[in-house]
């Protein structure tokens, strides 16, 4: 088990390490000039040659890339992100604002998309062929195609414009104004669970519809148990392993989302911040925030495969 | 001669692959919301193929004496806010769509499928370091690696083609290795190999064919993904551009006019919804009625 673990670790270290080298190498093949971005048209016009390869000496972006990535990755281990090329402001000072914000609206859209896909594919598993099973399965059907960017904009109609019972947009803390903050965050929150919700509910039901399948389940009824005992006991956590995994890979699902979602509701998270800094080419902040949402995928990937012989003790860990 | 034909039990028996293609239109077509997803498919197909004859107006053609207008005999859908006619754009959207998801698809598809065969194939080292980038790419999720791809080469048709289909590259990947690793200790492949074919022989006849049907079916349900994704692209503003008609920067177009006229937001957006269904109920039918031991799987 420890070696496993071990192993595993290293493997994530390792995707790390390259997803760094390639947005690292990305960024810097991207068209357009930095260094641009800071001046304006007039100033850009009156500036020599020289003046602007002062500017990007400044910013360090004259010395060769490997230069520039070894240096960059020694001060992210000692916790340092660099400073934008725009603002000039300490890129860790920025992300410790947005993330927070992002992790909330993250976090609770995980929770609710666990925790109410997860029941809705089991129910509908046990009363198969009923309305309720047609009325999940339909929905949940229309869940995993909806564009999320859409369904958040037709929400902001229904319930922000047209029946005014919830703020448009906008993010406030829940330790600044809890009731705000949750009413602000229900949108949002569901725009970004509905596929986790729609992909759960479809997994639990085909994973708890095999299991239902299986002998020692006809030997549970047999024995006379009650529905909850042979559920709840015998069939819902050998149903677990496929339904954790999908849950885990919601988490990449939810990072992702958060992009279009935060731009959508004007949430001023990591997800906002990426886009506006990828449009700006602000190197720094790109890669600080790729290497925080890999960090977390990378993470989460490696606690569901963690998480398997808790669940199944079948599962040996070579 | 006579003979024969009077055997019924030879005659009347219909040739093995009739049957199989019966089977599989019987399975195929045996759920109402395949047969739903099919039709809405081929809507959208003839719509995206035939466009240009059924568009009632050019999609770029500016009216700024009729912006924001309703619903009329005039125009179906409404116009713009800048005065263009929001049906023949939907129109012209589809061929976009649908163009996006083929070529982003075919890209995927076929650089993931040599990666997954290699990888599967000569295992050790080749399979590492395949397994290890693809790993890499897979710890993204695909809309931000599209995205910073997008933003990498600069926005547009073919980029974000480009972007999409290498985003999706992991997934083929990683099916084919999985089938290649199983299908090569099938037995065909060890006859291959006694007969003394060489290993291009064996990957391109038999290993290849036999690796089709999951392929195909995970390349139905990934078009929806692709069109869903190239829409979040152009919601964001890095996707196709203007003023080329697309789905997803029609929804942001109209997100400004919403009071007034929510349907301009409205009616692309269902159109995505609705083509993303189809291709998935499609890929689900085709699963259903190829193989149903993929069941979960894809």
């Amino acid at each position: 088990m420890l070696t496993y673990i071990v192993r595993r670790l290293i493997q994530s270290v390792i995707v790390v390490i390259l997803v760094t080298i390639l947005v690292f190498v990305g960024m810097r093949l991207l068209p357009g000039d930095p260094i641009y971005m800071l001046l304006n048209p007039n100033q850009l016009q009156n500036m020599t040659a020289e003046e602007l390869d002062k500017l990007r000496q400044e910013a360090g972006l004259d010395r060769p890339m490997a230069v520039q990535y070894f240096e960059w990755i020694g001060n992210v281990l000692r916790g340092d992100l660099g400073r934008s090329i725009m603002t000039k402001s300490p890129v860790v000072d920025d992300l410790a604002k947005r993330i927070p914000v992002t992790a909330h609206l993250g976090i609770v859209a995980f929770i609710v998309g666990t925790m109410i896909g997860i029941p809705l594919g089991i129910i509908s598993a046990i009363r198969r062929g009923t309305w309720l099973d047609t009325l999940v399965t339909t929905m949940a059907n229309i869940g995993i195609t909806v564009p999320t960017f859409w369904l958040g904009i037709m929400l902001i109609w229904l319930f922000a414009i047209y029946l005014n019972w919830l703020p448009v947009m906008g993010y406030t803390s829940p330790f600044v104004d809890f009731w705000l903050s949750t009413k602000r965050l229900i949108m949002p929150v569901f725009c970004l669970a509905i596929f986790p919700i729609a992909a759960n509910a479809r997994q639990a039901r085909s994973s708890m519809l095999e299991i239902l399948r299986q002998d020692y389940i006809r030997t549970a009824w047999s024995k006379g148990l009650r529905e909850r005992a042979v559920i709840g006991r015998h069939a819902l956590k050998n149903s677990l392993i496929p339904i954790v995994t999908l849950a885990g890979m919601g988490i990449s699902g939810i990072v992702g989302g958060s992009v279009l979602i935060e731009q959508v509701f004007n949430i001023p998270g990591m997800g906002r911040l990426a886009i506006d800094s990828l449009f700006q080419h602000d190197y720094t902040y790109v890669q600080g925030i790729t290497l925080i949402m890999t960090i977390v995928i990378v993470t989460s990937n490696l606690v569901v495969d963690l998480s398997y012989g808790w669940l199944d003790p079948r599962v040996r860990y070579n | 001669m006579s003979q024969v034909k009077n055997t019924p039990e030879i005659n009347e028996q219909p040739a093995p692959r009739v049957q199989e293609w019966r089977r599989f239109i019987r399975v195929f077509f045996s759920r109402g919301l395949v047969v739903f997803g099919m039709v809405l498919l081929v809507i959208f197909v003839l719509t995206a193929i035939f466009g240009p004859l059924i568009a009632p107006y050019n999609p770029n053609t500016q009216n700024l004496k009729n912006t924001l207008a309703k619903p009329s005999s005039e125009h179906l859908l409404g116009t713009d806010f800048m005065g263009r006619d929001t049906l023949s754009r939907l129109i012209y959207g589809a061929r976009m769509s649908l163009m996006v998801g083929v070529v982003a698809l075919g890209i995927a598809a076929l650089i993931g499928m040599v990666a997954g065969l290699m990888a599967g194939f000569y295992g050790s080292w080749v399979n590492a370091i395949i397994m290890r980038v693809v790993d890499t790419l897979m710890s993204f999720p695909m809309i931000l690696l599209a995205l910073l791809i997008a933003g990498l080469l600069g926005g547009g048709l073919q980029n974000v083609m480009i972007a999409l289909g290498v985003a999706m590259i992991p997934a083929y990947a990683r099916l084919m290795c999985g089938l290649v690793m199983s299908l090569k200790e099938s037995d065909y492949v060890l006859a291959g190999k006694s007969i003394g074919s060489s290993e291009w022989r064996i990957m391109m006849r038999n290993i290849l064919p036999n690796s089709f049907p999951p392929l195909i079916v995970l390349v139905t349900m990934q078009i929806g993904s692709a069109i869903l994704a190239e829409a979040g692209l152009s919601y964001l503003g890095i996707g196709i551009t203007p003023p080329t008609p697309s789905w997803g920067a029609m929804v942001n177009d109209g997100f400004r006019y919403m009071i007034t006229n929510p349907l301009l937001s409205f009616i692309p957006g269902l159109a995505i919804m609705l083509v993303v269904f189809a291709f998935n109920m499609v890929g689900d039918g085709l699963r259903d009625a190829l193989d149903p031991r993929l069941r979960g799987t894809i």
